[in-house]
């Protein structure tokens, strides 16, 4: 029995040639990457920085906190919450046709090549350029950051899409063509109830992201809790920031909570 | 959802053999309102208008058609800052996601037991994670002062709280046997840790980091708007003087690198799984 084990254990597969090639390419990589470590100095003080940067933040400004009017977090929160809602809803619908276009199980091969390169060219572009774009088309304010978040969403949420579509079950749909379905009722019994749960989830995952990534705009002016929050940090007002971000905390765990209970529900049935 | 039924009730269907069954009616359109009222309500706040849109979306592209013959002139300057990029973020993710390993398995279920410890590591690891990583960057910016420095420590930060979910949730999905059988000979946990545990999760942990990089590459272009390095800074003072076709050289070059990128690590990723189902 021992010596089965011995033997198999001498046999097992030695790859040690293509596992040391990678781990010094790994090595290599790494340090490489280190001699980009630069820094234009200030760090001398730079724990009493950090020290009172927590300080601020630990002491949120509870009138900030508080406030009802239009100034307030509660307020911003809610602008915040919008916009990704709205901004999920836009991107998530203008990224079914689109997925469509592209699933390579769907479209011809070099037409699904041509969707998932557009695709990745959308996902690439950074928020805040499409956000200076669409200030041109809006004004600054919310209706910006709306469009921002729309595209943003396009460019992941058709890329999951796309992998949904792939993975259709078509056993299900020739059996209903067996049984004489038409195309419309192929579609409502066929394809829909497998791709509505996963297109569900991947929405509201992406909007749980988008709440977390509504900063980015404000850096551009475009709406939402950002712009107070890098007003204020740029001005070493951390006591609001810490009010500010307090609030983003406790909303975007609060979403996330609600929305994994609801993912977790989708997957389920 | 007891109410939902009593108002509309639910069909009675009978079955060739008699029997009698409830056939409850579709929550849809209880979803379907709330999404609307949600709607309603975020185009009110935001002041979604179509007409403005539909009137003035040419100037989208007015933008983007100035980027379009790329100022190949400006490539030769594009390649420091993209060195940086890809730098800052390959030496974030890599710290980001050793540094978490051992708070990973402190926020593991199965292998702490004290149910103190594991909300406490948890609750920390879901506090960084919601914080912006722009506001994580700016924050470094004013301790390590401006530079690539500052840059790769909010994306170690990131990645730290990112992978950290991601591995708590793998850990506690093994198969405890063996972690068990080297506890029962008198390992300590840690090195039962090692021999038992790390087998199962390395290849999806390996993935995921990859995959966390891949993310990072992106992330990282837009960190140099508060300073801290690399391709954001050049994107932002063209973007500022408006010279679009440099911005649009920045953005040619970025979307070529995140794609080699990408298809390199999709191949060792598709790899690395496909290892972990033979094994």
């Amino acid at each position: 029995m021992n010596k089965r084990i011995e033997e198999a254990y001498a046999g097992r597969p030695r790859r040690w040639a293509f596992e040391l090639v990678i781990a010094l390419l790994t090595v290599a990589l790494l340090i490489w990457s280190g001699t980009a470590v630069e820094t234009s100095g200030t760090t001398q003080n730079g724990a009493k920085i950090a020290w009172n940067i927590l300080a601020g933040i630990f002491h949120p400004d509870t009138g900030l906190l508080f406030n009802l009017t239009t100034q307030g977090v509660p307020y911003l929160l809610l602008e915040t919450i919008c916009i990704a809602f709205l901004g999920t809803v836009v991107g998530a619908v203008i990224s079914i046709p689109l997925a469509f276009l592209s699933a390579s199980n769907l479209t011809p091969a070099p037409a699904a090549f041509i969707g998932r390169l557009a695709i990745m060219a959308i996902r690439t572009v950074p928020a805040f350029v499409y956000g200076l774009m669409f200030i041109r088309v809006t004004g600054p304010g919310a209706f910006a950051g709306l469009l921002t978040m729309s595209l943003c969403s396009v460019g992941m949420v058709s890329k999951m899409y796309i992998e949904a579509i792939e993975d259709l079950d078509t056993k299900v749909l020739e059996s209903l063509d067996a049984a004489g379905c038409t195309s419309w009722q192929k579609i409502r019994y066929g394809i829909l109830p497998q791709l509505m749960p996963n297109f569900a989830s991947t929405a509201i995952y992406r909007f749980d992201i988008n709440l977390r990534d509504a900063t980015v705009l404000g850096l551009v002016g475009a709406g939402g809790i950002g712009a107070p929050l890098i007003f204020a940090m740029n001005s070493y007002r951390w006591n609001e920031a810490g009010a500010i971000l307090a609030g983003l905390i406790v909303l975007v765990l609060l979403v996330e909570w609600i929305s994994t209970k609801i993912r977790v529900k989708l997957a389920r049935g | 959802m007891k109410l939902y039924d009593r108002i509309l009730p639910p069909r009675v269907l009978e079955l060739p053999n008699g029997k009698q069954i409830l056939k409850y009616r579709s929550r849809a359109p209880l979803w379907a309102l709330a999404v609307a009222l949600l709607t309603a309500l975020s185009v009110k706040v935001t002041g979604f208008d179509m007409g403005i849109l539909a009137a003035r979306i040419r100037e989208f592209f007015v933008i983007l058609g100035e980027m379009l013959p790329p100022d190949w002139g400006y490539l030769s300057q594009v390649w420091q800052p993209l060195f940086d990029t890809i730098k800052m973020s390959l030496l974030g993710s890599a710290i980001g996601s050793l540094l978490v390993v051992p708070f990973a398995m402190l926020a593991s279920t199965n292998i702490i037991r004290s149910r103190l410890v594991v909300s406490a590591v948890r609750l920390l690891l879901s506090i960084i994670r919601t914080l912006p990583t722009l506001v994580t960057a700016l924050i470094a910016t004013y301790i390590f002062g401006l530079g690539t420095l500052a840059g790769t420590t909010a994306i170690a930060i990131f990645t730290f709280a990112y992978i950290g979910k991601i591995l708590y949730e793998e850990i506690e999905t093994v198969d405890m046997g063996a972690f068990e059988a080297m506890e029962a000979m008198g390992a300590t946990k840690a090195r039962a840790f090692v021999s038992s545990i790390v087998p199962q999760v390395l290849p999806s942990y390996l993935s995921n980091c990859l995959f966390c990089f891949e993310g990072n590459v992106r992330y990282a272009s837009i960190l140099g708007y508060v300073g801290a390095g690399g391709l954001g800074l050049i994107l932002n003072e063209k973007i500022g003087w408006r010279e679009y076709s440099s911005v649009g050289m920045i953005l040619a070059v970025l979307f070529v690198t995140v794609f080699i990128i990408e298809t390199i690590s999709r191949a060792a990723r598709r790899r690395l799984v496909q290892g972990g189902e033979h094994e």
